[in-house]
């Protein structure tokens, strides 16, 4: 008797592989095999029109390593994302303190954080070709902007110093910097409702109990909230820092879509991008480069997470003995 | 006392300040791109302005007039935007619950697999993805752009989750008693409780295929097929350097959707930003 119940359970539980079944060859065809793909394509000599390879061994990863253009992607990156991810934490933490803060009773607050997460969901394509436009030269919004506060750039022609319209797609900090604002542009508003719902899961004892002990405002905010957040700022860096390693849309579309000025936009998948579909269609060391992004990133996010988490663990180590 | 609220009012007035600025930096950009997409080319070089010009039609005709198939391309867009959302919204509530209430070899593995291909980042397969497509030979065909929705990991974690805290097994013992099948007691009964998770998924799986550019771009060669973001992407061309007003006009009709959408949901969706995702 309580072998044939066992067995029936068994045989609805089977049910399982059929709902699961379409997610797992969609999977498998899709995305594993794609994967499993690429790495075989990184180890061989894939190009142009052609549909037939051999096999190079490691001759596309010697050459990425040793490919200043990669570096420099990676460079751009990093720095892009930075410029970015620093402003983002930052005024994110401090507006949701400022939302959250019960005694400053801000209003419009549903408003306000519906605003800024907007441009979060616009197309980012879009967004890019927007920016384009608004800082063009020399006749783009911007431009105009600063001619009426009677800001010019001093451009020096025929020995003569002329006063003109900024061209900003041709200095490297300015296209840098446009980059990383529409990044932030687009992100922050997501990070300050990520960080609020961390602010509203730690538990409202903790303050009542600190306010009890005499505990003002700037004191709660160092010694609760940040500490409680930790867990939470972690998670948002880390999954910044892999979206920001895939930056594409924008870095692509603002200037020639090959990094401009001076390839000193060129994200890592614009690199990408620019040697497999463009050119000679070098398709085995597009995978490559895919291979060494996905590396740089992994080890990036393993040591961002032991570097953060171990300090933590020591000291909870550290208060255990002292007990 | 009086000294403390003086001072908290001062905090106020900057904060506010703050946030007021703030707000200017999401809408001027925005509200540029609108009035400049109703202004001329002349008007445009004369400078900013925050009133609407009339040319939209004009600028409209400049657009559309040059082989830039503006509503092709929105008809395009709205197409793969509703067919991948209604794919990954089925399939991934489907995966949810076979994953939820069945007890079968290999569930722990699946949804570690899910966990994975998350934190993977989508350039890593994406040039055997091109290469395996091409060789099927189906670039420059929707099917590549539909089928891989089927295994949208995110919203299977999402929905397992919301699953956990709402369905309870007497209801599904019920149904089975009752002699409905697995399959009709899911689309019948399981179905419609989830459908508040359902909608917060289905809503941010078509903005991500609305605002899809790269993948599209790769694959798709035929003009016609074009979706906005690939069409907006060609006002780079030669052939507007003059039409200001044409340019602005075809980037605000991709964006122009979005806003009016997010206007009327805009408290659902951000409801629904943190509901899934983060719960480490």
């Amino acid at each position: 008797m309580k072998q044939k119940t066992i067995g029936n359970e068994t045989r609805v539980n089977r049910w399982g592989y059929f709902f699961v079944l379409p997610f797992v060859l969609a999977f498998v065809l899709f995305n594993l095999y794609p994967t499993i793909y690429t790495f075989v394509i990184a180890f061989t000599d894939l190009k142009g029109l052609r549909n037939t390879f051999t096999f190079v061994g490691l001759k596309n990863f010697a050459k990425l390593v040793s490919d200043k253009y990669f570096w420099g992607a990676v460079e751009n990156t990093f720095v892009m994302w930075g410029w970015n991810f620093i402003p983002q934490l930052g005024i994110a933490l401090l507006l949701s303190i400022w939302l959250s803060d019960i005694r400053l009773k801000l209003k419009c607050k549903g408003f306000f954080r519906a605003v800024i997460y907007m441009p979060n969901l616009l197309t980012a394509a879009s967004v890019a070709m927007l920016f384009r436009s608004l800082f063009a030269y020399p006749i783009g919004p911007v431009n105009q902007f600063l001619q009426s506060l009677d800001i010019y750039a001093e451009v020096e022609r025929n020995g003569t110093m002329i006063r003109e319209a900024f061209q900003f797609f041709r200095s490297v900090p300015a296209s840098r910097g446009i980059v990383a604002f529409i990044q932030w542009w687009m992100w922050y508003g997501n990070t300050v409702i990520m960080l609020m719902a961390g602010i509203t899961s730690i538990s409202a004892s903790l303050y009542e109990s600190a306010v009890v002990d005499g505990a003002n405002s700037r004191q709660t905010t160092w010694h609760i909230t940040l500490p409680m957040l930790r867990p939470m700022m972690l998670y948002i860096l880390v999954t910044s820092m892999i979206g920001g390693m895939q930056m594409l849309e924008v870095p692509f579309l603002l200037t020639d879509m090959r990094g401009a000025p001076d390839f000193k936009i060129r994200t890592t998948n614009v690199y990408l991008y620019n040697m497999a579909f463009q050119g000679v269609n070098d398709y085995a060391y597009a995978a490559a480069i895919s291979i060494g992004v996905f590396i740089i990133t992994i080890v990036l996010a393993l040591f961002i997470f032991f570097f953060l988490q171990d300090r933590s663990e020591l000291k909870k180590k550290r208060v255990g003995v002292t007990k | 006392m009086i000294s403390s609220t003086n001072a908290l009012n001062v905090k106020r007035f900057f904060v506010y300040l703050f946030m007021l600025f703030l707000v200017l930096l999401a809408i001027v950009p925005i509200y540029l791109l609108l009035i400049n997409a109703t202004r001329s080319t002349a008007q445009i070089n004369d400078g900013i302005s925050l009133i609407p010009g009339h040319n939209m039609a004009y600028n409209w005709h400049a657009l559309t007039s040059r082989g830039f198939q503006i509503q092709q391309g929105f008809f395009n867009s709205l197409y793969l935007a509703v067919t991948t959302t209604i794919v990954t919204v089925y399939f991934s509530a489907l995966t949810a619950y076979g994953l939820h209430i069945y007890n079968f070899k290999g569930r722990k593995l699946l949804w570690g697999i899910i966990l994975v291909i998350m934190m993977l980042p989508a350039s890593l397969s994406f040039i055997g993805f091109y290469q395996f497509v091409s060789r099927l030979h189906l670039l420059n065909s929707y099917i590549p752009l539909i089928i891989p929705a089927i295994a949208a990991a995110n919203t299977v974690l999402f929905l397992r989750q919301y699953l956990s805290s709402v369905l309870s097994m007497e209801l599904i013992d019920a149904a089975r008693i009752d002699g409905a099948g697995e399959i009709r007691t899911f689309n019948t009964i399981i179905f419609p409780i989830i459908t508040p998770a359902l909608a917060a998924q289905a809503i941010f799986s078509f903005v991500a295929s609305w605002n899809n550019f790269f993948t599209p771009f790769v694959l798709i060669s035929s003009t016609k097929k074009y979706t906005l973001p690939m069409l907006v992407q060609m006002l780079r061309g030669d052939i507007y350097r003059t039409e200001y007003g044409g340019i602005y006009l075809g980037i605000a009709v991709s964006l122009v959707p979005i806003l009016i959408f997010y206007s009327f949901m805009s408290r659902f969706i951000i409801s629904g930003i943190t509901m899934g995702g983060v719960k480490e």
